[in-house]
């Protein structure tokens, strides 16, 4: 460590005066935003501060049981959050059923071979480590599930005809459904790839600037911020693919018919 | 025998078809002749396995349950009034583009016309070549939702000898077709749609 700047309450009352600029602008000309700035700003500091002690408590405890209830909320929130973003969604319980339990996997897989390899804390279930981690991987694997989810659903419905074109020439679901699966497989890897291809160029990571700004050396908080990088784009395939194939068997069945009645529009 | 449906009715709760029984044997020509809107195009689909129907459908003694759909559907091949297109050029839609140019040549299309994109290509052109690409996989059975609707005289004579050919060499065909005269060249049996029901008409001579 070079060294920690511990920040005062008066330091982010400070920051916060920005905003109150912001909002002095908004009420000037009349733009409007002044309701939803204060609202949000409000939002996110009541959220930050609960989670802040939230974490405290967890750190304190180190139960398992405890760190698994946090991980089970997460991750049901994940699902909802997908189930959220999507314009057309599968009928029934996969409905959000199918991106909670594709993130889910894919998170807890990856979570659990970042604390079996690189960073092995003791005990291995330390909410210090497992939190941020799984946290992070559900953060970005929901984003490339909704995306790759959104993706295919609208592509199966675009592309009917053709897609009833193959199978009646005799084509298997998954062949007739591969140039959607693949379409909505890229939709879903592109803000990984750009983000991997843009790091450090166009933007510095918030986890590695944070690192930075905490007093780590630099060379340290690139390790990091690589192992969180491979870790994000290992999950978010994983997820992905889980998804994006399951959504794909869902709207077949065992008869190669495609089952557009089993989407609902919103 | 060829193919042999018995109680086939769509399974779809806002659907009103069957149940159906239809035997057609190889060689013979079977026509619907119904209004739109009265179901023959569900009727198809139902008999591909495309929709989910309830009944049976043999093919020489086989029931399609007893394969694979998509084993099915390149026996009993159906091409749909507005056929789909999934690559850029016609040819990438065929398994063997040089053998399908032959066939397209009867059908009074240029070989060229593989060649081109999907996307230029007419109304009349598309829908030859969507039935040679079905003509392609040498089916038991051929349904076909009104072949020449949007063809002219001579390309409409070229399909129903190219057609004629295939009934001589033992297919068994299915079409969707409104004309009078065509139904005749082809000899075929027709039947309409009644609440989705089945129902013969007399040999040519029924249509009012």
């Amino acid at each position: 460590m070079i060294g920690y700047v511990v920040l005062d309450y008066s330091d982010i009352a400070l920051a916060a005066l920005l905003l109150v600029v912001n909002g002095a602008l908004s009420i000037r000309l009349k733009l409007g935003l002044e309701r939803q700035l204060l609202i949000a700003s409000v939002r996110m500091v009541v959220q930050l501060f609960m989670v802040g002690l939230v974490l405290k408590a967890l750190f304190a405890i180190v139960s398992p049981w405890l760190t698994g209830l946090v991980v089970l909320v997460m991750v049901s929130f994940a699902g909802y959050e997908v189930y959220a973003r999507q314009d057309r969604h599968l009928s029934g319980i996969w409905s959000w059923g199918l991106g909670a339990v594709s993130i889910a996997l894919a998170a807890v897989f990856v979570t659990a071979v970042a604390l079996g390899s690189a960073i092995q804390p003791d005990p291995w279930y330390h909410p210090q480590y497992a939190i941020p981690l799984l946290g992070m991987l559900l953060g970005n694997t929901l984003t490339g599930v909704a995306l790759g989810l959104e993706r295919l659903f609208s592509a199966v419905v675009r592309e009917r005809v053709a897609i009833e074109a193959r199978l009646l020439l005799g084509a298997t679901s998954r062949e007739a459904l591969h140039n959607c699966i693949v379409e909505a497989m890229r939709a879903g890897m592109i803000p990984i790839i750009n983000a991997m291809a843009a790091t450090g160029l166009v933007a510095l990571p918030g986890m590695m600037t944070g690192q930075i700004l905490a007093g780590v050396e630099p060379i340290e908080a690139v390790k990091y911020q690589l192992l969180v990088m491979f870790l994000i784009a290992g999950g978010t395939a994983m997820g992905l693919g889980f998804a994006v194939l399951g959504g794909a068997h869902l709207l077949s069945d065992g008869r190669h018919r495609l089952r557009l009645d089993r989407l609902r529009s919103r | 025998m060829a193919l042999e449906i018995k109680q086939l009715q769509s399974a779809a709760q806002d659907v009103r078809l069957g149940p159906i029984d239809l035997t057609i044997e190889a060689g013979q020509c079977v026509c619907l002749s119904a209004p739109s809107g009265s179901g023959k195009t569900l009727l198809l689909r139902a008999i591909v396995d495309l929709d989910v129907a309830h009944g049976t459908c043999t093919l020489d003694g086989v029931a399609r349950t007893a394969m694979p759909a998509s084993r099915w559907r390149r026996k009993v091949v159906y091409v749909p009034a507005e056929p789909g297109w999934w690559a850029q050029t016609a040819a990438e839609h065929f398994i063997a583009p040089d053998v399908s140019r032959s066939t397209a040549r009867n059908l009074g299309l240029e070989s060229e016309v593989l060649e081109r994109s999907v996307d230029i290509l007419s109304t009349g052109e598309r829908l030859r070549l969507a039935l040679v690409r079905a003509l392609e996989l040498d089916p038991a059975v051929l349904l076909l939702d009104e072949p020449t609707g949007p063809l002219d005289e001579d390309a409409t004579r070229l399909v129903e000898a190219e057609l004629q050919r295939r009934l001589a060499g033992g297919l068994a065909l299915i079409l969707v077709s409104h004309d009078k005269s065509q139904i005749e060249r082809l000899g075929a049996r027709v039947y309409t749609l009644r609440d989705g029901c089945l129902v013969g008409l007399e040999q040519c001579g029924g249509l009012s």
